[in-house]
């Protein structure tokens, strides 16, 4: 089935130089409130970014409008070669081509772990149960979890759900993941064993674009930082740059209050 | 002349409640498909759907049953069919039913947190999948109870039918009840029958009501 997006794309001669997400002059406005201000953003295949910023400041906004759980009012957004404000059967590749961690996890309660994992798979791509099984195994061992793939989300700790949900994503094969704020909602001891889930990820090579405030993951794995204010980004830089020498006046005082 | 409120007039009340079970369980039929047409109309993103639904939830709840039974059952007339009874409770009953539990699963569906849907768009599902496999599922938990208490009060509503000359357990009651004037026996007796079909469903209502609070406190 992954042949089948392949082939239909083909003619578009997406090459390996396209970049993994393009956004150009983005404007979104949720109602007379102008949400992101002309936000320019390129990032590489392979590249691992992490966004950054005080609450309210578009982050989520921004990262949701890569898979279009948001439109954009103005602007392009161009996904592994796709153009997104083209619309339709583009929208469709690129939520199979993304995967995304939220904040509250989303597990679907009534769901056993196994089927949460196997469920779009099934319905999007069109494997069979069994085929869908073995990849959910695969991955529910690579987030260390394979032996809950029974339970309901219910029955597991935060930190286990999130890295289901991780798993959940990575079975439909995504060539970029999303994360929002995907340690926020976890008890402190949990934290660690998402975020190593993420350095494995990332140590394997996938695109990564997370929002989060976690400064010491941004700094050893984040290829780029992005700080992001009232809609705007204020500044892109390497880790190193970001959190010792931050251009911005607003960077630094972010910078203050969360260390 | 007047009979005697015997056993043979009692018999012929308790058949008369297999008439009021068929036309609450054909309403409820016919309301439960209207209903989830009503309830994906409601919480559509097409807002002609939503109006359209908005519109039908507000004539049906913000009028009496009877006038609906009365429309439907003269309405029938005017646009050139026979007067039936029997078509016209149905059909007035099943767009009764429609309106309140479009409204009722409209309530379940966006109780279902939105978190879910998005969580399934991400993930690449359409709508089609998205509501068969993740929110009616959650939603259905949560229709149960209201869905029975809803049923409870299609059955009583059925006895209005008796006014349009269909014959089920009310009217059944009343025809008896001009032979043999013993009004308190007669309608006691409807009345037992009315609460017997119903107080089972009351229960079951509750169980399914607690049965979900612990569900979701799990
Ligand atoms: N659906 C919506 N309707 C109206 N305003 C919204 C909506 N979603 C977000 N906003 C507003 O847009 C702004 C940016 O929101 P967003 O969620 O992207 O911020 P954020 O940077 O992710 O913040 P946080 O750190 O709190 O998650 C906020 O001011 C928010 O109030
Ligand atoms: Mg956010």
């Amino acid at each position: 089935m992954n042949m089948v997006s392949e082939i239909a794309s083909a003619p578009r001669s997406r090459g390996a130089s396209d970049p993994a997400v393009r956004m150009e002059d983005v404007n979104k406005w949720y109602g007379s409130f102008h949400a992101l201000k002309n936000i320019n953003l390129t990032v590489g295949r392979g590249e691992r970014i992490v966004i950054c910023g005080p609450s309210g400041s578009g982050k989520s906004t921004m990262i949701r409008c890569i898979n279009q759980l948001e439109t954009i009012h103005s602007g392009r957004i161009v996904v592994d070669g796709h153009d997104l404000t083209a619309g339709g059967r583009n929208v469709d590749l690129i939520r199979q081509e993304t995967g995304m961690v939220f904040q509250q996890f989303n597990l679907f309660p009534h769901m056993t772990v196994l089927e949460n994992c196997t469920l779009a798979p099934m319905k999007v791509r069109g494997i069979t149960k069994a085929e869908a099984e073995e990849t959910a195994m695969k991955f529910l061992r690579r987030v260390r979890i394979p032996e809950q793939a029974a339970k309901y989300p219910a029955q597991l700790s935060g930190g286990q759900q999130q890295r289901v949900a991780i798993a959940r994503a990575l079975c439909m094969n995504p060539k970029i993941m999303l994360f929002d704020e995907p340690t926020s909602a976890l008890d402190p001891e949990m934290v660690k064993e998402v975020l190593d889930t993420m350095v494995d990820l990332a140590n394997e090579g996938m695109t990564m674009l997370c929002v989060t405030h976690e400064m010491g993951f941004a700094r050893s794995v984040a290829d780029r930082v992005v700080f992001m204010d009232r809609g705007e980004i204020l500044e892109v830089a390497t880790p190193d740059t970001f959190f010792d020498a931050p251009q911005h006046e607003r960077t630094r005082f972010f910078l203050g209050q969360i260390s | 002349m007047i009979r005697v409120f015997g056993w043979n007039e009692f018999l012929v009340i308790v058949v008369a409640a297999q008439w009021t079970i068929a036309l609450s369980a054909i309403a409820f039929a016919g309301g439960s498909i209207g209903g989830l047409l009503i309830a994906l109309m409601r919480v559509s993103e097409v807002r002609a759907f939503r109006l359209f639904a908005t519109g039908f939830i507000r004539v049906f709840q913000g009028t009496p049953l009877l006038m609906q039974l009365f429309l439907v059952f003269f309405g029938m007339n005017i646009f050139g069919f026979a007067i039936n009874p029997w078509i016209a409770a149905t059909i007035a009953l099943a767009l009764h039913a429609s309106a309140f539990l479009g409204e009722i699963w409209r309530g379940c569906i966006e109780a279902v947190p939105k978190g879910q849907r998005e969580a399934a768009t991400a993930l690449g599902l359409r709508y089609y999948h998205s509501m068969r496999h993740v929110i009616l599922p959650q939603a259905t938990r949560i229709a149960v109870a209201p869905t029975v208490g809803f049923l409870v009060q299609l059955i009583k509503g059925t006895s209005l039918a008796s006014i349009i000359g269909f014959t089920e357990l009310t009217r059944q009651g009343q025809i008896i009840n001009n032979a043999t004037f013993s009004p308190f026996l007669v309608f006691g007796t409807v009345a037992a029958i009315y609460f017997l079909l119903c107080w089972p469903l009351s229960l079951v209502a509750r169980r399914m009501e607690t049965r979900f609070s612990r569900a979701t406190a799990r």
